[in-house]
């Protein structure tokens, strides 16, 4: 069937902000949507409120819209644009329930608008759970017995008739939010309350627990015609129970015979055909491990997280046939892009296995549990492929970024047999390290699995990788044993570690005897056919494939990982766009990353995509192969900057800023020299590696101070020190993790935080803006409001700052990115630091001002000079709008998590209002993070001492705009003394009820809640707090937040909102 | 134990003795598909070659001897990337070391399957030795590796007496041209009576016991050596009884109508080919094992119709009669191992069953 020439503009909506369950695949997935459309000729009109993505480029969409993702910002979109279809399946579960919306009210029916790629009645049947499993009866496939409930009573009867323990699923939410695993009447109260609340349409399912069971997902396309493939099955190494967001997963399934394999593939192949599904679709399914009873899971009629990881691990470009499939293409019509040869119609063989690794998050938030369950918790993953799966498996661990690079580094040695075997219990992220301790100790595979319920399959090769680390330790190293050891990916730094020598030493010896790795292509076809994409991966011995190319001008550029808090999509943003800087400077280039989800291991972004560790041994691998004259740093977060030391060493040329600048910005004392040498002032403080140190220099200095480890993104381990004992705290925690560089302790001044990015050509600087922290010194960057323009600096400020960004960049010789934070106290200007590389605020301030940033320093480090490039030099005039970056959290995915904004950052992602006035950019702002007041007007305030002043004229606009006020004690005595009507509460342990029966009423909008200075001890105000989040209320720990807020509910006015073609901004730039 | 595979070209490639120790000289092909490996290895279509797994992880399930497509393993030899030194699977009876042992079947692991795999398809299908014999002899291997070609492949591997599965339904006479079981299986399934001949049956034998239908089952070799079986298939289309035929029953039914076979570079064979049904326009993906198509210039248009395109490659997969109830396919719809999309041809020989003969 050719494509349907009726289709001419489509409106794609897009996933919004980064949250735990839905993060940057639906950047990538987006993206080779709109560029697959485009090269139709279709007009794509886009809308997005996460401005860090891609898709929501000038280049990728023509029209872009940044903003707010509610059902009545798209319908003013819609009437404007007046697009003839909406494609609603790329854009995540947030973009399905917005595509859901529109056309349940008739909208899109009275505008003759239709959507593609799925229809509302096929989204129905997959996602509501009574339609679901009467399609499923219909079709004679299996779901565990299960009922819809609406109430807490109906899900205990219900649960009475099939006994515990079940299994809870609210319909149409993410990550498994709210859900979970009640094994008895307490559990299965609290987790239905919470579960129906959450719930858009206020349902849950009760359903008979299969945890225990083989997790199994198929990817499965369909066409317009009908015809059906998978693309990929997919097995989880953690059985049922755990969400597969945060299951170990391996592609192709391992232990599942072709009878197993076939029949779920059948099934999954008759599901899509039932539901009438055209694009692509997530089948999960739960096998009972000794027979050939299945169980239906669940069913994503979208594109989704796992269709982005069977893309990145079979080469099948899934989003981009869907694309091509709403419009009306069948499989046998569009070309496998990755062989140029044969058809999207096949299966992709793989000839390697793929292993996914969870990133999770409870490096940040220490209070959290770490449990796994049915509720997704992870921010981010991580790939890799090798021809074995112990190989792949370190490969994949050392990805992680999270001081782990073998079995050995969560250590459970000092666990005894007893302990151990409780610990195996623990379904946590850190299971496969307690089976491999077990197994060190000898414990039968039998009761291994016994416990953990995992695969026979999986703990053999775990067990093949602890009797490589005994043989390392016992065994002479010759070059078999070195061979064996390297082709299940032990990296030359473990390798040393067992056997008591460096790194340096092994890989000598290696080099040496010739244990060499060479690469493999991910080719789709297991080499049946040609394959014309250059996408590759590592192998110890086997023949290298990769070709090494002599191109004129060769750059590697190195990726930023897995996603984190902290270290998010904004640096995959950054290395696209590098990428195709060079590009476009006539460089082959190379792209080395780890990361399934984004857009930079996409296979047609760079000349050639190595699929790899980010480790100095993996990256040199790649550099002994291909040679190239350089490798850019900057773009890549701190994963790219950690390896430039390494590169220097290999001899490959560091593009931009060289390294020893880098190091200068970094190391305290030359950074000292550098302020020093350019009269610029910063907050007093000092080096330290001890508490007593710490101790001293604080005393010296006078409480508060910050105290934070450096070169690190994100603040990690970052805090606000009152006094000695906080400080003894915060240096245990930091020193947890064994620091090569110093602490810094610095005075803390609580001022305004500004935000400068800027480029360099080693000579002059280009400013776009500045930004300001609505937030003031003290919370996080990446957690404030970010406004650009600033708004309330003066004149002289204004110069100050653009002068010290000026000598800052030119003393540090900045050729390309730095980001500086300032501090406004008291009318002068502090850096608080310097970072010389791309930052997370660069793709906002780019289409903001329409100015390409990275392109300009991607161009500046090949030469190029800013006046060259057409550019005056200095800070840039104002755009003509107001662009106000929100943080969005997860905290409600985080079962126990602090939620308090500090020095440290906790945000997962961001969205943007962009306005032509400051208060309807901070209601957009607010409304695109997903806070839509007022609903009931009744709100909690409880604040500490030092926040009281503050909290009274907070009361009183509040109140003004009808807010009924209830407080704790002190907070109430202090507004009602100051003629703010409040109504007292009791504190949780005081008698009821208290301020948590008030917010379980579910008639509070809006919790302020400010913790005591420093880590919050008190177990009121944390629990306040969880509860808040829990049953979705808004909650606030700073008060500029909540000024903020006021400010833009009090303008709340606004019914019409100006819509922006961001677009046009960013052509008016070039 | 060493081993080592020596191609036709002098390549060799270096791993681990598995299974039988013995050498053997056969023709290297490679399959694709990453679940189903005792099907493949008891596939009578691989007899006189060797076969080579594309899918790196072998054995991770063990051998469940219910998911046997024959009696026995018909490769001459076995090449994987790694066996799994423990199995895992509810149904394992047992790991493929002990089964290839067992049925004195010689193999190599441990070496670079995919650089076997790219060189096949480069050169085409090639002739290869397995042997341990560390002292190996280039020159003399060569000469006689060249010389090799797969000889009375379905003699060898057809079936030596008629079997009957009883049932109610249409009686359907099964040629066994060296067949998998699950043909019979898939029909029986459907109710029908399946009489298994042996390849070298002639066409009168089956025509006098009166049958609904004939089916012609997949095969080994060289289609054009199967000159005897060819005659007797110009009778069975001939008395217009309706045929049903698969793989290498599919090229001897157009040889046996003036259509001829050419040997392809490296042939097909995975559980991932797409074929297109030009009728409806809808592609299955499909099961397939074939070295060998029909030429499709020498189709007569009056005889037959093509029904089926590769859609990779645009070669036969399938081709409807016109003159008499004759319909064939190059691809496996009776799976195993692979999908089980295109079974519902099966159902169409019923209905082909059910109008009769012409």
């Amino acid at each position: 069937m050719p494509r349907d020439n009726s289709i001419k503009k489509v409106l794609v909506i897009g996933s919004g902000p980064i949250v735990i369950g839905q993060a940057a695949e639906f950047d990538y997935a987006g993206t080779q949507a709109c560029r697959s459309l485009k090269e139709e000729g279709i007009e794509v009109v886009l809308v997005n409120s996460n401005p860090a993505t891609i898709m929501t480029d000038g280049d990728i969409a023509d029209k872009v819209y940044i903003e707010p993702l509610t059902a009545k910002v798209l319908e003013q979109i819609i009437l404007k644009e007046r697009p003839d279809s909406v494609l609603p399946t790329l854009g995540g579960q947030a973009g399905l329930n917005l595509g859901m919306e529109l056309a349940e009210s008739g909208f899109l029916e009275k505008n003759g608008i239709r959507l593609i790629g799925t229809t509302a009645d096929t989204i129905k049947r997959a996602e509501d759970r009574q339609a679901f499993k009467d399609t499923m009866e219909k079709i004679h496939e299996p779901v565990a017995p299960s009922q819809v409930v609406e109430t807490v009573e109906d899900g205990i009867a219900f649960t009475n008739t099939i006994g515990y323990p079940v299994v809870l699923r609210p319909a149409y939410t993410l990550g498994g939010s709210g859900g979970g695993i009640a094994h008895n009447l307490q559990e299965l109260t609290d987790i239905l309350e919470n579960g129906l609340r959450l719930s858009r349409v206020g349902q849950v399912l009760v359903e008979r627990c299969i945890a225990g069971w083989k997790e199994i997902e198929y990817e499965v396309m369909r066409d317009g015609a009908g015809n059906c493939i998978t693309v990929c099955n997919m097995e989880n190494l953690d059985p049922v129970g755990v969400h597969t967001g945060d299951s170990i997963v391996v592609a192709p399934s391992q232990t599942l015979g072709d009878k197993e394999y076939q029949m779920l593939r059948t099934s999954a192949l008759n599901i899509i055909d039932e539901l009438n599904i055209t694009g692509g679709c997530n089948v999960q399914y739960a096998l009972k491990p000794d027979s050939f009873e299945y169980c239906v899971i669940e069913v994503n009629p979208r594109v989704s997280r796992s269709s982005a990881l069977a893309s990145k691990a079979t080469g099948y470009p899934i989003a981009k046939v869907a694309a091509k499939i709403a419009i009306g293409y069948t499989l046998d019509e569009i070309k496998n892009a990755i062989t140029g040869k044969t058809y999207a119609s096949f299966e992709p063989a793989l000839d390697y296995c793929v292993v996914k690794i969870p990133r999770l998050p409870f490096d940040k938030f220490l209070t959290a549990k770490r449990t796994l369950t049915t509720q997704m918790k992870a921010t981010g993953e991580v790939m890799s492929i090798c021809n074995n799966f112990e190989g792949a498996l370190m490969k994949a661990i050392r990805s992680l970024e999270q001081h782990v690079e073998c079995l050995l580094d969560y250590d459970f040695s000092a666990l005894d047999d007893e302990k151990l075997e409780e610990q195996l219990g623990v379904v946590d992220d850190r299971r496969i390290w307690v089976i491999a301790e077990a197994l060190r100790r000898k414990f039968a595979y039998e009761k291994i699995h016994e416990i953990t319920k995992i695969d026979f399959w999986f703990i053999d090769k775990i067990a093949i990788l602890v009797e490589m680390e005994q043989r390392l330790k016992s065994e002479e190293l010759t070059p078999d044993l070195l061979r064996e050891a390297k082709r299940i990916e032990f990296p030359d730094t473990v390798i040393g570690r067992l056997t008591g020598k460096s790194a340096d030493e092994i890989r000598d010896l290696r080099r040496e005897h010739k244990i060499i790795a060479g690469f493999k292509m991910v080719d789709t076809c297991a080499a049946e056919f040609e394959a014309a994409t250059p996408y590759y991966y590592s192998v110890f011995g086997s023949e290298n494939e990769a070709v090494e190319t002599r191109p004129d001008k060769k750059i590697l550029v190195l990726g930023s990982g897995p996603i984190r808090i902290g270290q998010g999509i904004e640096f995959d943003y950054c290395s696209v766009h590098s990428t195709w800087a060079f590009k476009e400077a006539g460089y082959e280039t190379i792209i080395v990353n780890n990361n399934p989800e984004t857009v930079s291991t996409d296979f047609d972004i760079a000349d050639k995509l190595y699929f790899e560790p980010l480790t100095p041994e993996d990256v040199e691998n790649i550099v002994d192969i291909e040679k190239p004259d350089g490798a850019v740093v900057q773009f890549g977060g701190q994963t790219a900057i950690k390896l430039t030391e390494s590169l220097m060493k290999m001899g490959v040329p560091i593009f931009g800023t060289k390294a020893e600048d880098v190091d200068a910005a970094e190391d305290r004392e030359l950074f000292d020299e550098i302020l020093q040498k350019t009269e610029i002032p910063r907050a007093a403080g000092g080096t330290v590696f001890t508490a007593e140190e710490a101790k001293k220099v604080a005393n010296e200095l006078g409480y508060p101070v910050l105290v934070r480890p450096s070169y690190v993104l994100g603040g990690q381990g970052m805090q606000i020190a009152t006094c000695d004992k906080e400080i003894e705290e915060f240096m245990e925690i930091i020193n947890r993790i064994a620091q090569d560089h110093p602490i810094l302790v610095d005075k803390y001044l609580m001022g305004k935080e500004i935000e400068v990015d800027a480029v360099c050509d080693g000579n002059d600087i280009l400013i776009p803006g500045i930004m300001e922290h609505i937030e003031r010194a003290g919370v996080h960057s990446g957690d404030s409001i970010s406004v650009y323009p600033a708004q309330t600096l003066t004149e002289d400020i204004i110069e100050k700052i653009e002068d010290y960004t000026g000598r800052l960049a030119r003393a540090l010789h900045v050729r390309g990115m730095i980001n500086i934070q300032f501090i406004v106290y008291h009318n002068e200007v502090y850096v608080i630091e310097v970072n010389p590389r791309s930052s997370r605020t660069v793709p906002y301030i780019s289409k903001v001002t329409g100015i390409p940033i990275v392109k300009l320093a991607t161009r500046v480090m090949v030469g190029d000079t800013i006046r060259g490039m057409g550019y005056e030099p200095g800070l840039q005039k104002k755009a003509d709008y107001i662009a106000i970056k929100m943080p969005v959290f997860s905290f409600e995915k985080l079962r126990g998590a602090e939620i308090s904004l500090g020095p440290e950052m906790k945000s997962t992602g961001e969205c943007l209002g962009i306005a032509t006035t400051f208060e309807e950019a901070l209601y957009k702002a607010f409304l695109g993070a997903g806070v839509n007041l007022p609903k009931h007007k009744k709100m909690i305030i409880t604040v500490n001492d030092a926040d009281k002043k503050d909290a009274i004229s907070i009361g009183r606009r509040f109140e003004k705009l009808g807010y009924e006020i209830y407080a704790t004690r002190s907070t109430a005595k202090v507004l009602n003394d100051n003629g703010v009507k409040a109504i007292k509460v009791n504190k949780l342990s005081q008698e009821a009820p208290t301020v948590i029966d008030l917010i379980l009423e579910h008639k509070i909008d809006i919790v302020v809640d400010t913790p005591t200075q420093g880590r919050d001890k008190s177990r009121d105000g944390f629990l306040i707090r969880r509860y808040a989040i829990e049953t979705g209320v808004n909650c606030f720990t700073s008060l500029d937040t909540v000024n903020a807020l006021l400010t833009s509910l009090e303008s709340a006015k606004i019914e019409n909102l100006e819509l922006i073609d961001i677009a046009k901004v960013a052509k008016r730039g070039n | 134990m060493k081993a080592f595979l020596i191609l036709e070209d002098g390549h060799v490639y270096e791993g681990t003795s598995i299974g039988s120790k013995k050498e053997i000289i056969s023709e290297i092909v490679f399959n694709t598909s990453m679940t189903g490996y005792l099907e493949v290895l008891t596939d009578p279509s691989y007899t006189g070659q060797a076969v080579c797994m594309t899918y790196p992880l072998i054995g991770n399930y063990g051998i469940c001897y219910e998911d046997m497509e024959s009696k026995k393993p018909w490769p001459d030899g076995y090449i994987v990337r790694e066996l799994s030194r423990m199995p895992s699977n509810f149904r394992s009876e047992g790991t493929i070391q002990e089964f290839l042992e067992k049925n004195d079947i010689p193999g190599i692991a441990g070496i670079d399957t995919r650089s076997l795999t790219k060189l096949l398809r480069e050169k085409g299908t090639m002739n290869g030795m397995i042997t341990t014999d560390e002292n190996y002899k280039l020159d003399e291997i060569i000469p006689k590796l060249k010389e090799y070609t797969v000889k009375d492949a379905v003699k060898r591997s057809t079936c030596s007496e008629i079997t009957k599965l009883p049932g109610e339904g249409f009686k359907v006479a099964l040629l066994d041209l060296g067949a998998k079981n699950n043909i019979a299986r898939s029909l029986h399934q459907r109710g029908c009576e399946v009489t298994v001949y042996p390849a070298f049956t002639d066409a009168k034998t089956i025509l006098d016991s009166n049958p609904d239908g004939v089916m012609l089952s997949n095969g080994p070799g060289d289609p054009k050596e199967c000159v005897t079986v060819i005659e007797e298939l110009k009778t069975l289309y001939q008395s217009g009884i309706p045929i049903f035929a698969i793989c290498l029953g599919h090229q001897l039914m157009a040889l046996a109508t003036g259509a001829d076979t050419h040997k392809m570079k490296y042939g097909h064979r995975g559980g991932n080919h797409p074929v297109k049904d030009l009728k409806s326009g809808r592609v299955y993906i499909s099961s397939q094992n074939h070295g060998y198509v029909v030429d499709e210039t020498t189709v007569s248009p009056e005889i037959a119709e093509v029904a089926f395109v590769n859609v990779n490659d645009g070669t036969v997969e399938g081709l409807r009669y016109k003159q008499k109830p004759v319909f064939t396919v190059q691809f496996h719809p009776e799976a195993c191992p692979g999908p089980k999309d295109s079974g519902v041809l099966f159902d169409e020989f019923l209905n082909m069953m059910k109008e009769g003969g012409r």
